[in-house]
């Protein structure tokens, strides 16, 4: 089939970053009404070359051309003026605004040199419709869902832009129904013929909506591929540049040691309704339920992070209180909450500093941890979790999710917990990254080490656990063990509580 | 806006309604137009301030130099008047060009070299206080025809009110201010980078512009304020209206206006400024309380407006968490 010209041609582009190669000679081409997945693990160079192609990077070589003319945007709203429009997975549109307003901020349309409010809800509540939107502009952003904040943002950059749309992980904080409405979004401006860039962690996302796919690794192209022509795991295996291991399953656990932890009528009122709970060393419990089932609440109230108002807790047989983390953590406890971003990394602050963080505070502030001691432990993670960077002295915003994450897992391992309690372990990272952590899990519990793990995803809980807590509306409503786990009867778990 | 915006602006008028009517209630003569008259009058300077306050914490910022530059703007005319023959309206132009100019000089090096507008502001506050001090340590009397005949302005209202030019200087201000912030790009600008300055500027907001255009109307307004204030006292003191930036910051906040930025109404700030100077008016009416109460009444409605405006978060947050919720059922 003769492809028209391409909307979009980057060639030859290279970015360097001190120490280290983002990109090398990459290429990326893009055709008018194509959704195009760029596909990579965490680290691969998605994120570089969006930004070399949106100017918000000064790249270190190579063209871009639009529509045939070369073009070199000085920063990303250059190049939504010159055509090119991104959304990012935190939306990037004021809260405190109405929807009308955020549509049209700088462009708002003027009568007499003053703003034209009601000319610009019209137009505004004409606009969404074409996005199968039927809202009021007039109310604050902030009052609507993220999806719907998310459909304002795709609104404002195609008006803005309109030749070209680039998605950033756009469903990263979506449901599966607002995932279809965004999908539905994205159909209709293929139809009208914009060149539309996906980028996301979610494979059957990728071949359910996309046309082609460009995949990265280590900042090089490893290969454009028509996705009807391809299976995942072909996608798969170009990502990670190796086979990935079959399915898990579910193996036979090593006998479980002694009794570690053990709660009675645990609870607390408006978070989490009153549960027992028994863990023995070398065992993981899998928390599993849907969005909002108390998961979270579960681990958060077992570390203290809300205290709990009634139950008793013992701890090796000992009666044992705890009202926050830091009695947690003095009890060898440790927590990698949900969402690392806000509750896990201090941005600023080095690999090395990010990953002692814990065990310094620990130790006490008074009593700081020699530096060539803190290179040592930092050291050690970093190469038993394979965490990629270019330096430990590098602040660790700048390392990909994937790795982030997994300096995060550092920084609790390197207190030696008894007990760690992992929230959503692999959200938001790659195929690769992801293997690696369940990996880890499995080898933390055949040390001996006992895990709580919080997760929606429940062909991972199945992989792993040792016994699978189902929760329901803040209550647990069941407990799998031993052959009766998999994700059918987690799934029955759930909805026969949905029957009663 | 959306009626959870305008909420603390509906409070605020509220209060000062109740207020007032209790007041009647208790002094009869409080509702008449004679206090209505010097309730503006007295209270126009302070009015005029509180505006250029509002657009700076409406950004997001804080701008504590406002004081200082009244009394820089006092003396300033002070000395020009008694030293030179140059005419009063010129030296209005003058002064206006000064304050305009050093409020955008604070807004530039806010913008340009990123610091904290509360430092910035601070060195800008001992700035102008000390070249007011420069101009004169005493106070320097302003007699000019010009001003007696300015003074002399006013319309007698029935029950012998006198509404005085200075107090529709500051209605004035008021209704140009709305129409800026709420029909203009430059004040759509004022609310986006106060609620997210780096969002506003992904989405194509000039920053280093209305930055400077924030703090130069903050500057100019307090300029304007100056003038009214030596038409007010028909002096200029280089001590005179200490502390006044904090009485604008306290009417701002009491008006409804987020001390974080991106929310609130010029309109509230004017009924802040109307319950202070009422509480004023009230001691005064009293006879026997100290007017130290001013203070301690505005320190209690402060605190009472900063529980109000987090208690309003709060339900927010309750209310948006309840809507995901609900959304992720259905």
């Amino acid at each position: 089939m003769a492809m028209p010209e391409p909307v979009l041609h980057a060639r030859g582009i290279s970015k360097f970053f001190p120490g280290a190669i983002a990109l090398d000679d990459v290429e990326l081409a893009l055709y008018p009404g194509e959704v195009h997945a760029l596909l990579g693990e965490n680290g691969a160079g998605k994120s570089t070359l969006i930004k070399c192609v949106t100017g918000a990077y000064s790249r270190d070589g190579g063209t871009i051309a639009l529509s045939g003319a070369e073009i070199d945007p000085r920063d990303p709203l250059d190049s939504q003026s010159l055509g090119i429009g991104t959304v990012y997975q935190e939306v990037n549109l004021l809260e405190n605004l109405t929807v009308a307003e955020n549509l049209f901020l700088g462009r708002q349309p003027m009568r007499w040199g003053m703003v034209d409010h009601r000319r610009m809800k019209r137009e505004a509540r004409d606009i969404l419709r074409d996005y199968g939107l039927d809202i009021d502009p007039g109310r604050l952003l902030s009052s609507y869902s993220i999806a719907i904040q998310q459909i304002v943002a795709i609104a404002r950059a195609v008006e803005l832009s309109g030749k070209v749309l680039i998605l950033d992980e756009p469903t990263a904080s979506l449901d599966h129904d607002e995932v279809q409405l965004l999908f539905s979004v994205i159909e209709r401006l293929k139809g009208r013929g914009l060149a539309i860039v996906f980028i996301t962690h979610f494979l059957d996302q990728v071949f359910a909506i996309s046309d082609r796919a460009t995949i990265l690794r280590n900042g090089r192209v490893v290969g454009t591929r028509r996705l009807a022509d391809v299976s995942q795991t072909e996608i798969v295996t170009l990502m990670l540049g190796r086979q990935l291991e079959a399915a898990t399953h579910h193996r036979a656990h090593s006998e479980p040691g002694e009794l570690l932890l053990s709660l009675k009528g645990f609870g607390k009122r408006g978070s989490i309704e009153p549960f027992d709970m028994e863990i023995r060393e070398g065992e993981v419990v899998g928390l599993a339920g849907l969005l909002g089932s108390g998961r979270s609440e579960t681990a958060n109230v077992v570390f203290g992070v809300v205290a709990a108002d009634q139950g008793t807790a013992e701890l090796r047989g000992r009666g044992l209180r705890i009202t926050n983390p830091r009695e947690a953590i003095r009890n060898r406890f440790a927590l990698c909450p949900e969402d690392r971003k806000t509750d896990g990394i201090v941005g600023d602050l080095s690999v090395r500093e990010n990953i002692i963080l814990s065990l310094q505070a620990r130790q006490g502030w008074h009593r700081p941890i020699p530096r060539a001691k803190a290179e040592e432990i930092a050291q050690h993670y970093v190469k038993a979790l394979d965490i990629r960077l270019a330096s430990l002295d590098m602040p660790i915003r700048l390392l990909s999710g994937g790795n982030q994450q997994k300096a995060l897992l550092a920084r609790w391992l390197a207190t030696e917990p008894e007990l760690l309690i992992l929230d959503e372990p692999t959200r938001g990272i790659d195929v690769g990254a992801h293997a690696e952590i369940i990996a880890l899990i499995e080898d933390l519990r055949e040390k001996g080490m006992a895990l709580i793990v919080a997760s929606s995803e429940m062909e991972e809980l199945v992989a792993y656990s040792s016994r699978i807590v189902v929760l329901r509306d803040r209550r647990q409503v069941g407990e799998l063990t031993g052959h009766e786990i998999s994700t059918k009867s987690i799934v029955e778990a759930i909805a026969a509580e949905d029957a009663a | 806006m959306s009626q959870s915006t305008k909420l603390p602006l509906y409070i605020t008028l509220a209060t000062f309604v109740l207020a007032f009517v209790l007041c009647a209630a208790q002094y009869p003569a409080m509702a008449s137009t004679r206090v209505v008259a010097n309730l503006l009058t007295d209270n126009a300077f302070l009015g005029i301030t509180a505006v250029g306050m509002t657009f700076v914490i409406l950004s997001g910022g804080i701008d504590l130099s406002v004081g200082s530059v009244i009394a820089f703007t006092g003396v300033f005319l002070a000395v020009i008047l008694r030293d030179t023959s140059i005419h009063p309206l010129v030296a209005f132009a003058l002064v206006l060009l000064i304050t305009t100019g050093f409020g955008a000089a604070m807004g530039g090096i806010i913008h340009y070299l990123e610091m904290p507008p509360f430092i910035v502001t601070l060195a800008g506050m001992f700035l102008m206080r000390g070249l007011a001090y420069v101009l004169s340590t005493e106070s320097v009397p302003i007699t000019h025809e010009f001003y007696d005949w300015l003074q002399s302005l006013y319309w007698k209202a029935p029950g012998g009110g006198r509404f005085r030019l200075t107090g529709a200087l500051m209605l004035l201000t008021y209704v140009a201010a709305m129409i800026v912030l709420h029909r203009t790009r430059f004040g759509q600008n004022v609310y986006a980078i106060g609620g997210s300055a780096q969002t506003a500027q992904l989405m194509g907001v000039p920053r280093a512009r209305t930055t400077i255009g924030i703090y130069a109307v903050s500057g100019g307004l307090a300029g304007l304020a100056g003038i009214v204030y030596t038409l007010y006292t028909s002096a200029g003191y280089s001590l005179a209206t200490v502390g006044v930036e904090l009485d604008a910051i306290a009417a701002v906040v009491i008006g409804g206006t987020l001390l974080s930025g991106g929310s609130g109404f010029v309109a509230g700030t004017f009924f802040g400024i109307l319950i202070m100077g009422l509480i004023q008016t009230y001691i005064v009416f009293d006879g026997t309380l100290s007017s130290w109460w001013t203070k301690i009444v505005i320190g209690g409605l402060l605190f009472a407006f900063i529980m109000l405006q987090k208690g309003l978060g709060w339900a927010t947050t309750a209310r948006i968490r309840l809507l995901t919720a609900s959304d992720a059922r259905s």
